[in-house]
């Protein structure tokens, strides 16, 4: 049995690493009494799979990870209840549904993400509505990510502000991901001066 | 000192700019937050070394549960930052915090400091310091922190007597609470929130005077040291009468139920496990070790009560390793029982089960069989000593035969790796008695070879000898450095092949610990100074820094030899003399000059050797009878007597 779970990951579980969530997810489901399926071989591993990583520091609001099981474990809001009476603080479980065992892998289906960025310094609100239209307005925006030439611009599939918080979907397909501290560097606000969250995993299915 | 709201704004700011910020925000399950204002006495258990390490430190978990199941007290957790993160407290104003609430370490009422190693000690001034807090005990006063420390390295306190307000000698577990009440009695008057403004209620010493009183509580203020020309000590005296002679240490008769809601890290740390301990103290008596001294006598719990806490312990942690453990768990009485019972429960369930300190023999290989359910590739056994020669002064005697019988049976069952502990510089060791351990090496491994061929690795580790306070070998010296060397020379000459890896430990750093483990009251000044000249992280390859040492061992005009390369009068008085772990002196003598004539004394649960636990302990013996504890039956209440250093005068029954 494969199941899909929805959660999210706030307060000191946002500096938790992609590799150690994934540990996380393996002990909570063992608390749960979750009976995970495990590779074979040498080195044995739970099968989980992370939809895409979150980077150190960003809280994730609706995040997604699939967990393969070895048994039918039967409704899936009893194993939302019992996956969060076990979870961590700031690990919480919006939805638990199960998926089909030979559907492709999540990493693949994800298509975009949307993000919500509260500016921790008020000075930097200033003018921003006006700094986002310029930014949205240029043709191309070329940057380089380890020593590699891209263009920003195409990967930035919305940019709105209100107040002191800004909300983009940027693009999340393999091989074209944008990153919202990229669109911060582009809008002179430095990293530490910001709170990231992704709100939202928008999966291929959605948008097709 | 800032409010956990201006700290947590702060450590926003830095936490992206530091590796692994996960060690520095709590949240871990099974961590306990409870109401700051609602309790009366607040502690804040520190480990001084970074969360990689501590935060799997059993002492402390044991410790944690204790106080916050209480509920007129909490404790809560810090941990060293690595240089990284310290670098940027120090430049954004954070003092040391507690992950749980994140209130300054100066908010608690209590600090209490886990040594259960010398190589700590830097650590725990550099941590203080970044706690805002003054370092040495005698400039703090009523509102600050009582800074307490425990663990193995207090049996010698004496080095860190300076910036430690009290030490607790021996097992925690009932002391922390007649503390948590003594410190209640004299509350500190919290104004505000968490504003530290304090109004003195009582003054310091008071505290301490009582605390002085608790059984197995040393209060170094209270004791005078005078020294005879020489640099040795004449006498430790107490100078209030409240203070006791001889601090004895404390002993749990019956240990606890083990803790089981672990502190479950989010991050990658050094141990991810469930650790139950199976027994506490050792009857093995090897004269070099330490910890088979200070912690006996012998209790064991049952195979039932550890199944069921494994059991727990695993379904409120989800770990993926249950380690079993004790000084010797071959000693264990039921071993074969508990194994069985572990093995048939967790198998199938991804769990790994660690079993240390095996003994060396086949037997051994069928345990670790049972409980493997994928297998690990190494080995350990730690025959510590090679040549027939060493094995008779160090009281480990297990002949050549049945080490190669072991590692035969082992590599026959499928393990690749066997890896083997040594120690150079015993009492009276010789180039041959290095040699032996080289030769005995290359027998092993070629047993391997045999069984697979070029598949069969070894890994030695050889570490130095420290004549450790408390045992048969504090009389005697350590190796000088050249003799370190030369030894280690050898080894590395010997063992040039690739499938043996040969590790050891740098003499300097062997050197640091010998001083740190030996050392006098004069000695914290040493330590002191070499802190200023930035030592910390001293366990840490890369961080020791040899030089902070000697030059501030010259600062303070001492001699680091006489700590370590000096033979020692049979009736010096060493440094920790006023403080016991009820084995008697006399009897440590006696084990000392019966090694140097090569007589061995047998595992102690066969034969008392009185060593002095039973009359310190006669009356929890008596409250304790039967198989739980390994020493032998008290029969006869002592008459009026108070807990006796001389052990002829108490009748023991010896077991069937
Ligand atoms: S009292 Fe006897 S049995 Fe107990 S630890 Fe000492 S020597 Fe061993």
């Amino acid at each position: 049995m494969r199941i899909r779970v929805t959660f999210s990951k706030t307060g000191s579980l946002r500096y938790i690493g992609h590799l150690d969530l994934q540990q996380v997810w393996e002990r909570t489901a063992r608390r749960a009494g979750l009976p995970l399926a495990y590779t074979q071989g040498f080195h044995p591993g739970p099968k989980i799979q992370i939809a895409a990583a979150l980077p150190l520091g960003f809280a994730g609001r609706a995040e997604v990870v699939d967990l393969w099981l070895t048994d039918n474990v039967g409704a899936t809001h009893e194993v939302a209840q019992g996956l969060q009476s076990t979870a961590p603080p700031g690990l919480s479980i919006l939805a638990v549904e199960e998926v089909d065992e030979r559907a492709p892998a999540l990493q693949t289906q994800v298509a975009a993400a949307e993000y919500e960025v509260a500016l921790l310094e008020a000075g930097l609100g200033s003018g921003l509505e006006a700094r986002l239209a310029d930014l949205l307005a240029k043709p191309a925006l070329p940057r380089e990510r380890r020593g590699k030439a891209y263009d920003l611009r195409p990967l930035i599939l919305s940019l709105e502000c209100r107040d002191l918080s800004l909300r983009m979907v940027l693009s999340a397909r393999e091989g074209a991901t944008g990153r919202p501290e990229e669109v911060l560097a582009e809008l002179n606000i430095p990293p530490e001066a910001a709170r990231i969250e992704r709100t939202r995993l928008i999966l291929k299915d959605e948008v097709e | 000192m800032l409010s956990p709201a201006e700290i947590e704004a702060r450590l926003e700011r830095i936490l992206l700019s530091v590796q692994k910020p996960g060690r520095y925000v709590g949240g871990e399950l099974n961590s306990v937050v409870k109401d700051w204002d609602s309790v009366q006495t607040r502690l804040a258990f520190v480990f001084p070394d970074i969360y990689d390490i501590g935060v799997s430190n059993l002492g402390l978990q044991i410790l944690y549960d204790l106080v916050n199941a209480r509920p007129d007290s909490l404790a809560e957790r810090a941990y060293a930052p690595w240089t990284d993160m310290e670098a940027k407290m120090r430049e954004h104003g954070v003092p040391l915090y507690s992950l749980e609430t994140k209130h300054a370490l100066a908010d608690f009422d209590i600090i209490g400091i886990t040594l259960p190693y010398e190589t700590l000690y830097t650590n725990a001034l550099n941590l203080l310091d970044l706690a805002g807090i003054p370092l040495r005990a005698e400039e703090r006063d009523e509102r600050y922190p009582l800074v307490i420390a425990g663990g193995h390295a207090c049996f010698n306190p004496e080095p860190m007597h300076a910036f430690i307000d009290a030490f607790v000698i021996g097992e925690g577990e009932e002391v922390i609470h007649e503390i948590i009440n003594t410190v209640g009695r004299f509350p500190r008057e919290h104004v505000g929130k968490s504003e530290r403004v304090n109004v003195p209620t009582c003054s310091r010493v008071n505290v301490l005077k009582e605390l002085a009183q608790i059984p197995g509580v040393y209060v170094p203020r209270f004791y005078d040291v005078t020294y005879f020309d020489d640099g040795t000590i004449k006498a430790v005296t107490p100078n209030i009468p409240e203070a006791p002679k001889i601090v004895m240490k404390r002993m749990v008769p019956k240990l606890p139920p083990p803790p089981t809601r672990f502190i479950v890290p989010n991050i990658e740390a050094v141990h991810n496990r469930v650790a139950i301990e199976v027994m506490r103290g050792c009857t093995r008596g090897c004269r070099f070790c330490q910890a088979g001294m200070i912690t006996r006598p012998v209790r064991e719990r049952s195979v039932e009560e550890i199944v069921a806490a494994a059991e727990e312990a695993i379904r409120l942690t989800g770990f993926e390793e249950l380690a079993l453990l004790s000084l010797s768990s071959s000693d264990y009485t039921p071993i074969l029982d508990l194994v069985t019972a572990i093995g048939e429960k967790f198998s199938g369930r991804h769990l790994s089960v660690a079993l240390p300190s095996l003994r060396i023999e086949s037997v051994s290989v069928d345990l670790m069989e049972k409980l493997k359910d994928r297998r690990s590739s190494g080995f350990t056994l730690a025959p510590e000593a090679a040549s027939e020669h060493m094995r008779r002064i160090i009281n480990k005697f297990i002949p050549d035969e049945q080490i190669l019988q072991t590692a035969r049976e082992i590599y026959a069952r499928g393990w690749t790796t066997i890896k083997l502990y040594f120690m150079i510089g015993h009492p009276s060791e010789t180039l041959d008695d290095v040699q032996a351990i080289a030769d005995l090496c290359k027998r092993v491994l070629a047993e391997g070879r045999r069984v697979m061929g070029g598949k069969a690795k070894l890994n030695a580790g050889v570490s130095t000898f420290i004549p450790k306070p408390h045992t048969p070998f504090q009389w005697v010296s350590v190796d000088t450095p050249e003799q370190i060397t030369a030894k280690q020379d050898l080894l590395k000459r010997e063992l040039r092949d690739r499938n043996i890896k040969l590790t050891w430990t740098e003499p300097k750093e062997t050197l640091l610990e010998a001083w740190l483990s030996r050392g006098d009251r004069r000695m914290a000044e040493v330590i002191y100074a070499a802190w200023r000249n930035g030592a910390k992280f001293d366990a840490w390859q890369e961080h020791f820094r040899y030089e902070a040492w000697t030059s501030a061992f010259a600062a303070r005009d001492l001699e680091p030899a006489f700590y370590t390369h000096r033979p020692r009068r049979v009736d010096e008085v060493f440094p920790w003399d006023h403080i016991s772990d009820a084995v008697r002196k006399k009897y440590l003598f006696e084990d000392f000059r019966q090694s140097l004539e090569g007589e061995i004394r047998v595992d102690c649960r066969k034969n008392c050797y009185a060593c002095g636990i039973l009359p310190t302990f006669a009356q929890a013996r008596r409250e304790h009878p039967g198989n739980y504890w390994k020493c032998p039956e008290v029969k006869s209440p002592l008459s009026g007597r108070q807990p006796a250093m001389d052990s002829k005068q108490i009748s023991v029954v010896s077991e069937q």
